[in-house]
């Protein structure tokens, strides 16, 4: 069991959480995650460790309400206590080595971004953060970010807060006149899959992180099996980063859908309890 | 009173009525029932059954016992050698071992061991449930401090993975007197045993007291421990664990690599099975873990975890259940019960076919295209080696595939140890010991073999114990 020590509300539908996990604050570098399941009926589910401290043992976890598992998540209270977590998984990122980093999130992806911005500043690279949401309400951590990039772009798509477009915008003007040796992309599929596309042609090698539906996260079921350059990859033991421009990306978008429907049956029973 | 041919039936479930729950098929034999196959056990001195069983059982002293009116007697006979009775009576493939060379067998059918082995175990865990819940509250603080004490002198010892050969290795060291961890990297214990085989055919409920009595003997249960990650065997080392044995089966689900395996709707047989077994899925939406089976499902293989797979889908309502597997009906690996039960629960049988490739219809698995196969000479395997006939390809409709082609090592342990010699193919090397390259750090189980069985699983981890013993002594 795992209590719950600070809860946060970052934006509306994201919040942040810290729990006790010494064996998982030991071990976690950027890039890895851990696979929860908050009570006894519920499902596992992975999520990135968006903030370690080794002395004390406590992990922050950061994450967006996106379906029924991270609502409940999302209800609990300080003192509360999740059933099980496991980690960390997957492979962390090798942070060094490079030049200059250009780190780009998008909405609750950010919160995922958070780690490797500042493992990369940390490393050495100078970091450039471009991070975007739909509106101003739904951008955060930028105080964080600024601490730990050398440039912070911020960008919302009704233009309320920083540049009025995409985090790609951002991207492409840093692409025509920066040299670039790497381009980590962390959030929705469809602009992980724009920055690939993106950074294509400037042959800069860029990373993707990917949140593909997964079960035991130890590489035990393969139902987060993704294409990588024509060969199946499993997310959880292979990943979670890969090379973007070997991904891909409909197929991922395709296995996202797969449970849709039983999703909308599970908010659903929650709206009819309440 | 001339003997009785043929083993005293198994009461079980119909058809008709099992395909809609997840119960156990078969019930177990009565008192009345076990006696009458007691009684046809022929006590022979050369009992060549007890060879025949990986853990050398006492068979025919176990029956005595029971025939004798000792249950209790007959339950200590058995745990002498196998910590697990309960759960190897239900899913053993006695056929090709202790009863295979029953001596009963060579005119008439062989004794029921495995369903004796059921009665007895079933029997005494009713009772201790029966026990335990009157005087468990009251003695748990003493005991607890019983095991505090004794914990501090004893030397310790770490397992890794709580499955057959896990849960086998822990309670062979505890009762030798030491103090015994087990890692597990789920949320659960029990390995394969939890998220494998399937309700109907091993009750969680049984696997959960045949846990608790290994907890009973003094082991140490740390599950959501993923050794590797969060926890490495250098550091375990350092912890002051003086020895170490590994039992993370096998994990990792092989895929048929054919075009179109990546859509929707198709699993491995491991997704599947751990979706219904471990998280529950049969009970969505009580339980939050979904799983989706169409109305046509193709299952390829036809090894028990197929065979697992195909009558879980049956049961969760498939229209259409079909076992497509390369080889002819002899080559099935499952156990003779598990195939003669999916007969009966209306699953079909496509026998000597291969599929080839998979095509959806937006983003789902629609069609399945198969080659059909002839054997030809036999292979390293002794079976004959399947041959496609060409121009012979045919196609199916499926919205739903399994793919059931085995399993291999999870290299994930492995691969985060350094110096731990594995073959090619994943598995971990070892001695006739059961040692591995490194020192202290023994293995045993399908980490080793590569798939096979829970009770070869059981007779390694066994095995490993007793070398550990004599490893630990020298080494004092």
């Amino acid at each position: 069991m795992f209590e719950i020590l600070e809860k946060e509300v970052l934006a509306p539908g994201i919040k942040k959480i810290t729990v006790k996990a010494p064996l998982i604050a030991q071990k976690t570098k950027p890039g890895n995650f851990i696979i929860l399941r908050v009570n006894d009926e519920g499902e596992r589910i992975p999520l990135t460790v968006a903030d370690y401290e080794r002395e004390t043992g406590i992990i922050t976890i950061i994450f967006q309400e996106v379906g029924y598992t991270t609502e409940l998540l999302g209800s609990l209270e300080v003192g509360d206590y999740i059933k099980d977590i496991v980690g960390p998984l997957g492979h962390h990122l090798e942070l060094e080595g490079y030049q200059r980093v250009v780190c780009l999130g998008g909405g609750s992806g950010t919160a995922l971004l958070y780690p490797k911005v500042k493992g990369f500043y940390e490393a050495g690279a100078e970091v450039i953060a471009i991070t975007g949401a739909r509106t101003k309400e739904l951008i955060i951590l930028e105080e964080e970010l600024a601490e730990v990039s050398n440039k912070l772009y911020i960008t919302t798509d009704d233009g309320t807060y920083g540049h009025h477009g995409f985090v790609t915008d951002i991207l492409k003007d840093v692409l025509e006149t920066e040299e670039v040796d790497l381009v980590v992309a962390i959030g929705p599929v469809p602009m992980m899959k724009a920055v690939s596309e993106m950074t294509r042609p400037y042959e800069i090698k860029t990373i993707v992180s990917l949140n593909s539906l997964m079960v035991d996260g130890t590489g035990m079921c393969g139902g987060c099996r993704v294409t990588v350059g024509g060969e199946t990859k499993f997310t959880c033991v292979d990943g979670p980063a890969f090379d973007g421009h070997q991904v891909d990306f409909d197929e991922l978008m395709n296995r996202l859908t797969y449970y849709q429907e039983e999703e909308h049956q599970c908010r659903l029973a929650k709206e009819v309890n309440k | 009173m001339a003997i009785q041919k043929e083993k005293t039936p198994m009461r079980s479930q119909s058809p008709e009525e099992r395909i809609k729950n997840f119960d156990e098929v078969p019930f177990g034999y009565n008192k009345e029932e076990a006696l009458r196959e007691a009684e046809r056990c022929l006590q022979c001195p050369k009992s060549p059954c007890v060879d025949g069983c990986p853990v050398q059982v006492p068979i025919p002293q176990f029956i005595k016992a029971l025939r004798d009116g000792s249950v209790e007697e007959a339950n200590e006979i058995i745990k002498s050698k196998n910590n697990l009775p309960a759960i190897c009576g239900r899913v053993c493939p006695q056929e090709s071992q202790c009863e295979k060379v029953c001596v009963m067998g060579n005119k008439k059918e062989p004794v029921a061991i495995g369903r004796l082995e059921r009665y007895v175990a079933d029997t005494m865990l009713e009772r201790e449930k029966n026990i335990s819940a009157d005087t468990a509250e009251k003695n748990k603080g003493a005991a607890d401090m019983a095991l505090e004490v004794k914990k501090e002198k004893k030397r310790k010892v770490a397992v890794i993975g709580s499955g057959p050969a896990g849960l086998t290795a822990a309670a062979d060291l505890a009762k030798e007197g030491f103090a015994v961890t087990i890692f597990e990297a789920l949320h659960e214990t029990g390995g394969v045993l939890r998220y494998g085989i399937p309700e109907f055919r091993l009750p969680k409920k049984i696997l959960d007291q045949e846990v608790d009595y290994i907890k009973g003997l003094g082991v140490e249960i740390r599950v959501n421990h993923l050794v590797g990650k969060s926890v490495t065997i250098d550091e375990l080392f350092a912890d002051g664990y003086e020895a170490i044995f590994i039992g993370t089966g096998a994990g990792l689900p092989r895929f048929m690599n054919i075009p179109g395996e990546n859509l929707n709707g198709v699993y491995s047989a491991n997704e599947f099975l751990t979706r219904v077994n471990l998280m529950k899925a049969y009970k969505f939406p009580e339980y939050k873990t979904p799983v989706k089976v169409g109305e046509k499902v193709a299952v390829v293989g036809a090894g028990n975890v197929a065979m697992d797979a195909a009558r879980t889908a049956k049961r969760l309502g498939s229209e259409e259940v079909v076992i497509v597997y390369r080889r002819s009906e002899k080559e099935m690996p499952a156990r003779d019960e598990e195939i003669e039960h999916a007969k009966e629960e209306g699953i079909i049988f496509k026998l000597l076919n291969n599929p080839v490739r998979l095509y959806g219809k937006n983003g789902r698995v629609a069609r399945m295209e198969c080659v059909k196969m002839r054997l030809g000479e036999e292979d390293a395997s002794g079976r004959r080696r399947p041959i496609p006939i060409e121009g012979s390809n045919w196609i199916m409709d499926v919205d739903t595939v399994i793919v059931a082609i085995g399993q291999t090592p999870n290299p994930l342990l492995p691969k985060n140890t350094p110096n731990l010699a594995t073959e090619s193919w994943g598995g971990i090397i070892v001695d006739e010991k059961m040692a591995t390259s490194r020192k202290g750090v023994f293995a045993g189980g399908d980490i080793v073999t590569g798939a096979a069985t829970v009770i070869e699983a059981m007779g390694a981890g066994k095995k490993a114990a007793q070398s550990i013993k004599e490893y630990l002594e020298k080494e004092k």
